[in-house]
């Protein structure tokens, strides 16, 4: 039974390898390249946008806010036009992990459900995508916030 | 005991031929602005078919496409025995509310990519074993409602690999039957030349070679391509050269790499007179469909709209058709399980008219 199963897993092994090999992937480099230029020019635009805000008197926590809220329209804007998702292909990573990323995937999850209902629909399913980060992002705050706390309390810091 | 009809292990052919009798193929503007855009009944703009959801789409475009089927054969539904539908969608609903609202008795079939061979080989059982005269089968798929079934919302800006296949937006539709079609303008499942006839069937097997990757569907599937073309061929005495063209459904430019490769390995080459619909149906380059069209309604549309005139007309003499699927939901790919394919295979020859 035993030898069975390893000589099948060995099949199963050469045969994914086989397909690895066939299979073209995007260049990586290329790929590197696309992401850099897409995901700079989003945080080039926050930069411009922080510094309009800036200029017009507001403090940088203010200044940040406005920042962080036009992109985040920005994103949904393109989402519900169809553009963002032009975006993402284009710029991989790019598109996907500047704040903008974050919110398209929100929107397009609230857009593709909203046939099913405010409850079911959209309330439901808009995190889809988005709830791990939001869950994992808790959590890994919250272990941070331990190690910072015993840090703090050993005198480390 | 019954007269057995089977060949070697798992075909069968039918001791009256099954004929088809009308096919029609509706699809959406993607596909329209393909290859093969003049030979389908219907390029529909609206990816909505006239409704609100993706669901309500694919059930409107399915229901439409069977209308058609049923009205180019020149009956209406009730002259209809049964119908045989299928769809990605979860509980088969775009079928449900799709050929089943058109008050034909209704069955409704899941076997992915590979629905079409499954309600063509149940149909034909169904005409053969004199369960009723004329039967529809119909099968569809839809590129949004796909997308939101088995990967992310449309908007999600995603980056697709290119071992990834793009879903149809299309349905087709067979209507099977005991006797030939009677020549008629609107009607090219009849010509001068004569018409098709299913004449055997290959039930295919589960085959799972341990992968997991859900958006290489080609890698999934083209082992059951391989596993049900070799056994036809076996069956049924055949070489590769008896067939005027062997189509598989959906295994897109790396599936179809690795079924060459597969059968090769077996001895049997079939570069000469292989295609595949999920290649026939997109320009992959100009249309970015990277590995090629997927879907039930692929090789469905591929079938009913360029396939089966061939073989009527007389250009094609003998044909299998090989719609190939890859089993796995949602559910079982998030759980880690791996992805088996199955296809069944189909022949389909041309008969000379009588009359």
């Amino acid at each position: 039974m035993n030898a069975v199963s390893q000589k099948q897993k060995r099949k199963q092994k050469a045969y994914s390898d086989y397909v690895k090999q066939i299979t073209p992937t995007h260049s990586l480099p290329l790929n590197m390249l696309r992401a850099f230029v897409t995901g700079g020019g989003i945080c080039v635009l926050g930069q411009l946008i922080l510094g309009v805000a800036r200029g017009r008197g507001l403090d940088t926590d203010t200044a940040g806010t406005w920042c962080s809220v036009i992109l985040i329209f920005l994103s949904v804007l393109l989402t519900g036009l169809n553009i963002y998702p032009k975006i993402g292909q284009f710029g991989g990573a790019g598109g996907l992990v500047p704040i903008t990323g974050f919110a398209n995937s929100v929107a397009a999850s609230a857009i593709e459900f909203r046939a099913e209902g405010q409850v079911f629909g959209i309330g439901c399913k808009i995190f889809t995508i988005a709830g791990p980060v939001i869950l994992y992002g808790i959590l890994s705050s919250w272990i941070l916030g331990i190690i910072y706390y015993i840090l703090k309390l050993t005198g480390v810091m | 005991m019954k007269t057995q009809h089977t060949a070697g292990a798992s075909s069968f052919s039918f001791p009256e031929p099954v004929y088809v009798e009308s096919a029609a193929s509706i699809v959406s503007k993607k596909e329209g602005e393909g290859p093969l855009a003049g030979y389908f009944d219907r390029i529909c703009p609206d990816p909505m078919f006239g409704t609100k959801t993706w669901e309500g789409a694919e059930s409107a475009l399915q229901r439409e496409t069977a209308s058609l089927a049923i009205q180019k054969a020149g009956y209406s539904p009730k002259d209809i025995r049964m119908v045989l539908a299928g769809d990605l969608l979860a509980q088969t609903t775009a079928s449900s509310f799709g050929a089943a609202g058109l008050d034909i008795p209704f069955y409704g079939l899941y076997g992915a990519c590979s629905t079409m061979g499954e309600a063509l080989a149940l149909g034909a059982m169904c005409v053969s074993g004199g369960f009723g005269k004329h039967v529809a089968c119909v099968t569809s798929s839809h590129f949004a409602s796909a997308e939101k079934e088995f990967r992310f919302p449309l908007g999600y800006g995603n980056q697709r690999p290119f071992s990834a296949t793009w879903t149809v937006t299309g349905s087709g539709a067979v209507i099977l039957g005991d006797r030939p079609p009677a020549l008629s303008v609107d009607n090219a499942m009849r010509t001068d030349a004569g018409c098709v006839a299913l004449s055997g069937i290959t039930t295919g097997r589960l085959v799972d070679f341990g992968f997991k990757d859900s958006l290489n569907m080609g890698a999934c599937m083209a082992p059951a391509a391989c596993d049900t073309i070799f056994q036809n061929l076996q069956d049924f005495h055949r070489s590769p050269g008896d067939y005027d063209q062997i189509l598989t459904g959906d295994l897109g430019v790396i599936g179809t790499k690795i079924l060459l490769d597969l059968l090769r390995k077996k001895g049997i080459d079939l570069s000469e007179n292989h295609s595949d619909c999920g290649l026939l149906i997109f320009n992959c380059q100009s249309q970015d469909t990277h590995s090629g069209g997927s879907g039930c309604g692929c090789s469905a549309v591929v079938l009913a709209s360029y396939i089966l005139p061939k073989i009527a007309s007389g250009e094609w003499k003998r044909v299998l058709f090989v719609p190939t699927g890859a089993l796995l939901s949602k559910v079982s790919f998030n759980e880690g399980e791996s992805i088996p394919g199955i296809a069944h295979g189909v022949v389909l020859e041309h008969r000379e008219a009588e009359e």
